[in-house]
């Protein structure tokens, strides 16, 4: 049985709606975080259906792109968020506002 | 042979730039060394020109160098370009001559002055920038000439810059002038508008019978000689020359006698063809000059301070320069201006021999008797009285008389202008002998604790030679009347246009140019008879006259009031629009359109920075908003 395309997509905006929300209401950075993870799959996830639905393979390249910056990203992202919380104890993001500053 | 044309300013240049920029390095006496023998380069290359155009017949007497294009903007190219000609050649002749001597003069002069790098710098800069003035083919480039000599004039006046008053001599002097300039670039802009270029040969060809308005040569001629007057110190900008005297005496002696103020006779005569085409204004340049040599020489009788005297006296024979140049005796111009370089840098060094002499006493009325105590001086000096006076056998006598024959013959016979400029002589004839007798002969009114004594030779030896000068100087111009054949005038006579040929190649004009002469030469023997009596043989006759003559006395002594008068009408109302527009536009019009913008900026900034929370979940929900509004517009537009 083939999923037809547009539950896919609806999965896919789904998902990154739950990220944006994420990124935009939670305090936590561990959080944020995670939620710009999702962001990023979701999309990967509508690349793969259309990929499929097209039948070339041009957006599973992307894919793979999308999935190594994702991976460099959370080694930068995950040193930043040590280094915050090294400096100021706290992780929550509505305390941090030094970009005031 | 012309390619050597440049070493003629390089020279300077060069003297310049060692002693500007390596002054600290070298020591006070190889500073002078190294700027008189710039200046010696100079006179060297000069006269082996002049030999070389003497060499040629007269028509062909020209060398040109082109040394590169200054200034190429479309339709105007102005270049570089160099050339000597007789007229040039007399100029850098008297300038590096003159100047040579005076360079050696300053080395006793200004000994121990700590500034004196500096002042030799000037020196040099000023010799480059006066050569510039007299080499150029284009207008252009003898402005900057012209405006390089305004500011080392301004440079050295203001020399001893501690002093506010020489300081402010300085700028006077500078800012009169730049009332003149105004006029020059007009002339300059109208030249350019109407023949397309501004070299003065190539502007020479094109004048002549060019299809220009009745009235352009006049307007063009009128706003040159603006930039003449103002240079050379005639009615009504002559107020700065008399301050000009807070210099050092020798730079009197070189910029504000010999060389610089005459540049705006050389202006002319340089132009003198388009001076032709505008017989008003000749008329003009003729009645300014008869005029300020007239009234400058009226002030120069009463003088109290021995420079003011002379610099009254140096006005009033440019005043004789520009009458003679605006009656068409353009060479008898050049003639007086050359043998005015001798007699007057003479009497300026010789004044500056007897103020050294003193101690840096100026004033007539502390000398006296000085004869014995400085010999050298006193026979030189004597000689440079005797040269300006007018006796015949200096070279004063030539030229003066030259000039007054050109005016004579100007109107066919007596006229104004040869009266005033004949009582000229006889006055200028009084008050030289009258600063003579006040500072060599009579008591000693010097206080008893100064010892005059004489110069050092450094500066007797300029002395001597000048007086030589002064005496020979004459000879090169010895009128037809006299048996001469006026080598001065023939030299000249391709390069300026001459009016009267006709009239001076008249063969019974002889007799009348010899009585003419006769009567000046009484009438110069008159003023000194006069300067005799009243100051040597009755002292106390001169203040019986002073008293007796009040109301002219008093004119003449402060100088008709002129100073008086633009101090009222020029100087103070333009303080009061100043302090005007200071206080009011400036503080309230202009401050208060800055400091409002900046107000209103600040104010909209407070509201601005809101948005600036420092909290990354905020712009991260302004980046969505502007996301969903770009896609907004893609798919809705």
């Amino acid at each position: 049985m083939v999923v037809p395309l547009h539950h896919i997509i609806a999965i896919s905006g789904l998902l990154f709606t739950i990220g944006v929300v994420g990124v935009l209401f939670r305090r936590s950075a561990i959080i944020v975080f995670m939620s710009v993870e999702i962001m990023l799959n979701a999309v990967n996830l509508a690349f793969v259906a259309f990929s499929r639905y097209h039948g070339s393979v041009d957006g599973q390249v992307f894919v793979f792109f999308i999935m190594t910056l994702a991976a460099a990203e959370v080694a930068v992202g995950l040193a930043i968020i040590i280094a915050l919380y090294r400096n100021l104890r706290t992780a929550d993001l509505s305390e941090i506002h030094e970009l005031k500053h | 042979m012309s390619d050597t044309l440049y070493l003629i300013t390089l020279f300077p240049l060069v003297g310049f730039l060692v002693n500007g920029l390596l002054g600290r390095w070298i020591s006070e006496r190889q500073s002078g060394l190294i700027a008189s023998l710039a200046v010696l380069g100079s006179l060297l290359v000069s006269a082996q020109l002049l030999l070389g155009l003497l060499a040629r017949p007269a028509e062909d007497r020209l060398f040109v160098q082109l040394l590169f294009a200054w200034i190429p903007v479309g339709d105007l190219n102005i270049d570089v370009m160099y050339r000597f000609d007789p007229l040039t050649a007399v100029m850098t002749l008297v300038i590096t001559g003159v100047g040579l001597l005076i360079h050696i003069y300053s080395l006793g002069y200004m000994r121990g002055d700590p500034g004196i790098r500096r002042y030799y710098a000037f020196l040099n800069l000023f010799t480059f920038m006066m050569l510039n003035l007299v080499l150029a083919d284009n207008l252009v480039l003898l402005f900057m000439g012209w405006e390089g000599v305004g500011l080392c004039s301004y440079l050295l006046i203001g020399f001893w810059f501690a002093d506010e008053a020489k300081a402010r001599a300085g700028l006077k002097a500078f800012i009169v002038n730049r009332i003149g300039d105004a006029g020059f670039i007009i002339a300059m802009v109208l030249l350019f508008h109407q023949f397309g270029t501004l070299s003065m040969s190539e502007m020479a060809g094109k004048a002549e019978g060019a299809l220009v308005g009745p009235n352009f040569f006049t307007i063009v001629t009128l706003l040159l000689l603006v930039g003449a007057i103002g240079k050379s110190a005639q009615i009504p900008l002559f107020v700065w020359l008399p301050d000009a005297m807070a210099g050092p005496t020798p730079v009197s002696a070189l910029i504000h006698a010999a060389t610089m103020v005459t540049a705006g006779v050389y202006l002319i005569v340089r132009n003198s063809l388009l001076f032709s085409l505008a017989p008003t204004t000749m008329a003009t340049v003729a009645a300014i000059g008869v005029l300020t040599a007239f009234l400058a020489a009226t002030i120069a009788m009463t003088q109290t301070d021995i420079k003011k005297v002379l610099a009254y006296s140096t006005i009033s024979q440019l005043g004789y320069m520009f009458m003679a140049v605006g009656v068409g005796a353009f060479s008898a111009g050049i003639f007086h201006l050359m043998t005015h370089a001798f007699f007057k840098a003479l009497l300026f060094l010789g004044a500056g021999s007897v103020i050294h002499g003193l101690d840096g006493e100026q004033e007539l009325g502390k000398m006296g008797g000085l004869k014995h105590r400085m010999p050298g001086t006193h026979w030189t000096m004597l000689i440079g009285v005797l040269a300006i006076s007018g006796i015949p056998g200096l070279s004063g006598f030539f030229s003066k008389d030259e000039i007054l024959w050109g005016a004579f013959i100007w109107h066919d016979g007596v006229n104004w202008i040869w009266l005033l400029g004949i009582m000229t002589a006889g006055l200028t004839a009084f008050y030289m002998f009258r600063l003579y007798f006040l500072v060599f002969h009579g008591p000693a009114r010097w206080p008893g604790d100064t010892q005059p004594h004489e110069s050092p030779s450094v500066m007797t030896i300029p002395l001597t030679l000048l007086a030589y000068l002064a005496i020979l100087g004459g000879y090169v111009g010895i009128p037809e009347a006299l048996g001469g054949i006026n080598r001065f005038h023939h030299f000249l006579a391709p390069v300026v246009i001459s009016y009267h040929t006709a009239i001076a190649a008249a063969p019974n004009t002889r007799p009348l140019e010899l009585l003419l002469m006769a009567v000046s030469t009484v009438v110069s023997l008159g003023g000194v008879y006069y300067a005799y009596r009243i100051y040597r043989v009755q002292p106390a006759l001169a203040e019986q006259l002073a008293r007796r003559l009040r109301p002219l006395y008093g004119l003449s002594r402060n100088r008709y009031y002129v100073d008086e008068f633009y101090q009222a009408v020029v100087v103070r109302p333009f303080q009061k629009l100043s302090g005007l527009c200071w206080n009011w536009f400036d503080v309230r019009a202009i401050d208060g359109l800055v400091n409002a913008s900046a107000r209103s900026i600040a104010r909209l900034s407070g509201v601005v920075r809101q948005l600036q929370s420092g909290l990354i979940q905020h712009y991260a929900s302004l980046i969505l908003l502007g996301v969903i509004f770009i896609m907004l517009y893609i798919t809705m537009g």
